[in-house]
């Protein structure tokens, strides 16, 4: 027993996803001498930062025990209504509020039907990861919306705090707000609670319905500002924003041990995960695999990581034998 | 009389009666807003288009009942089709009849990968197939380059094939890609209704745990289901190839939700158990019948399809749940007016009398 604990703790599936984080840091750094440069890193963050943002928020979504397929949708119809209004003529600062608010208003429609009526948010937010991008569609039509003021542009650039852009802050704000959330608050307990027992939970006096609604419309304003952050970044608004990030994001949750039946998983493991995806990304990047399969990596990536619990069930157990027979 | 007519019919088949009805009034409601609707041309043009989403919506459906997903047949169809596109354009004196068989094979090779990951490993569908999804086109990308086949490589009978009539009534051309994939259709509908093997979907679907305690192989049925899946997809491919001629990398991209739209709008219940295929028919019917209707409609723009397709599936599903909860509640009024009746008529009669009542 004595001297063991930190082996036991890599021996979680967090402690795993730190060896694998540093063996593919070690791997990119040996590869090229610029990888370990802030700029790099922060580089690095910026490229994949929108989908880093709603993961933290999927990952509560699904520690509930749901999924939010509409998040990348939900980023589209933000941003092509931010240009739409803006291009109307109201301003870049009310044509954010708006977009905002209609981001609260998707995650309340999504939580309408998911808590109130009891659909499950699987069928309800694949519908509505049509018509969303619809509604996008309609806004913009085949067109792209540039010449945003030029604060807005770099929003998405532009080191606002030392080499820290916005978005980067942004995350890090949501990072520290959701980690105390989720670990240290009743709410977040009541998440757990509901996703690992549902009834359980319900008949235990906790109001399910208003944190699934809760959680919901959370994660359509974080969506929302995501694509705006997106629409930043790359200075033009189009309809096919963000269109299949849903699999990114939800491969990133999954790959950090968030169960997809709910109830178990930490924002921890979500970070490592995104370390993990992003500098993967970069070390394929680094070898020539083009983007197409690098989505294909990422496709068997998150096979791999809904078989996370079998494949951690199955580390522990022998963890367990090669501990009992040594000692 | 009316309640013993409402209560005659199943609710499968009130489902597909609403949805005719829904079809007919889509029909009117465009033929008053379109010029020249109302012809042999939209059928023609129509039918043509169902036959390929079909066959991949009655696979889908076969997925659906075991209560799984296929998000995969997108990339399935566009893979067969490009593969088989270049296969025959390098061997353009291979047999006619191997082209839909190779097209078959393949797609049901990808049904299976699919199959054994959710079947043997125990995990969701969706999220396998949204993975293959990605892997299934990343491959195709991959394999070719970013080139696109084009008609001109293909041999003449492929191309013909398309617009090869079975027979003309009229104006109306009935083309034997819809023949074919209407006889697809109708075959997995009495597969799925008549035969032993295939109710064992429904029970699966409908409940797992029970259909396991009666001695079914829930594992294989569900690896059977993706396999005709994929196999049917692979046929649409082989049709696409046809139709099209000219196959790009996004070929077939988001064929996997508009067959999800026509199975759920045709009354298959997504969480598995119950549905039909002729349900199945009407909905893709009547999804594509919206799509080409709504690009000709002068007050909206054609971007209000997707809008559109989604709010539909939302509400079959919302139509759906609320119509199962009030099924299941009903035998529970019913016993509950049973009892009314019998206190009503047993209320001066002894407590033996009563309870006489209410066990008939």
């Amino acid at each position: 027993m004595k001297g063991s604990t930190f082996i036991d703790r890599l021996a979680t599936w967090e402690g795993f996803l730190f060896l694998v984080l540093v063996l593919l840091i070690l791997l990119n750094a040996l590869s090229t001498p610029f990888f370990l440069t802030v700029s790099n890193q922060i580089n690095l963050f910026q490229l994949s930062i929108e989908k880093v943002i709603v993961a933290l928020i999927m990952t509560l979504v699904i520690i509930n025990g749901e999924i939010d397929l509409s998040v990348a949708s939900i980023m589209g119809l933000a941003a092509t209504t931010f240009g739409w209004v803006f291009q109307a003529g109201i301003s870049a600062e009310w044509a954010i509020v708006i977009a905002l608010t209609i981001g609260i208003i998707c995650g309340a429609f999504n939580a309408f039907w998911i808590a109130w009526a009891g659909i499950p948010s699987l069928v309800v937010t694949l519908a509505m990861l049509i018509a969303y991008r619809g509604f996008a569609r309609v806004l913009v039509e085949d067109r792209g919306i540039t010449d945003f003021p030029e604060w807005f542009d770099s929003l998405g650039q532009a080191p606002i705090l030392g080499p820290f852009p916005l978005s980067m802050l942004i995350f890090f704000t949501l990072l520290v707000v959701l980690f105390v959330v989720l670990q240290r608050s009743a709410f977040g307990r009541k998440l757990y609670f509901i996703g690992s027992n549902r009834d359980v939970a319900e008949y235990s006096g906790v109001n399910v319905r208003r944190i699934k609604a809760t959680i919901f419309i959370a994660s359509g304003l974080i969506s929302a500002l995501a694509g705006i952050l997106f629409a930043a970044r790359v200075g033009s608004v189009r309809g096919d924003i963000g269109v299949g990030f849903e699999l990114d994001i939800i491969t990133i949750v999954l790959l950090g041990g968030v169960s997809i039946f709910g109830g178990t998983g930490t924002i921890t493991g979500t970070v490592l995960a995104i370390l993990i995806v992003l500098n993967l990304r970069n070390g394929m990047a680094l070898a020539n695999i083009t983007g197409h399969l690098q989505t294909g990596a990422l496709g068997i990536l998150l096979i791999l990581s809904v078989m996370v619990p079998t494949i951690r069930d199955a580390g522990q157990r022998l963890w367990r034998t090669v501990r009992g027979e040594t000692g | 009389m009316r309640n013993t007519f409402m209560s005659r019919i199943s609710p499968t088949s009130m489902r597909i009666l609403a949805l005719l009805f829904v079809l007919i009034l889509t029909i009117l409601f465009f033929s008053t807003q379109i010029e020249n609707y109302l012809n042999a041309r939209l059928f023609n043009r129509i039918s043509t288009s169902v036959a390929i989403i079909l066959l991949i919506a009655v696979g889908q459906s076969v997925v659906v009942l075991t209560r799984n997903i296929d998000l995969s047949v997108g990339s399935v169809v566009g893979f067969v089709a490009y593969f088989v596109g270049g296969v025959v354009g390098a061997f353009p004196e291979i047999p006619a009849i191997l082209v839909p068989v190779l097209a078959i094979a393949l797609g049901a090779c990808f049904g299976a990968f699919n199959g054994f990951l959710v079947s043997r490993f125990n995990l969701p569908s969706i999220i396998v197939t949204l993975a293959t999804l990605a892997i299934f086109r990343s491959i195709l990308v991959e394999f070719t380059d970013g080139s696109s086949i084009t008609t001109a490589s293909l041999p003449d009978w492929l191309t013909e094939f398309a617009r090869l009539n079975a027979f003309v009534v009229g104006n109306f051309r009935v083309r034997w890609m819809v023949v074919i994939s209407i006889v697809v259709a109708l075959v997995v509908h009495v597969f799925l209704t008549r035969f032993r093997a295939g109710r064992q979907f429904y029970a699966v679907g409908s409940n797992p745990e029970a259909a396991r305690v009666a001695g079914i192989n829930v594992g294989r049925t569900v690896m059977q289901a993706f396999v005709i899946s994929g196999a049917l997809a692979g046929l649409a491919g082989f049709m696409f190839l046809a139709r099209f001629g000219n196959i790009t990398i996004v070929a077939g991209l988001g064929l996997e939700l508009k067959s999800v739209g026509a199975v759920v709008v045709g009354g298959v219940n997504i969480f598995g158990g119950s549905g039909s295929v002729i349900g199945v028919l009407i909905g893709a019917s009547l999804i594509d019948l919206l799509e080409t209707s709504l690009v000709r409609w002068a007050l909206v723009s054609e971007f209000w399809r997707d809008a559109v397709l989604g709010m539909l599936i939302l509400l079959a599903v919302v139509t759906d749940t609320f119509m199962s909860r009030r099924l299941l509640a009903r035998p529970t009024a019913k016993a509950a007016a049973a009892k009314t009746a019998a206190d009503n008529t047993a209320a001066p009669i002894a407590a033996p009398g009563a309870r006489q009542a209410e066990g008939s």
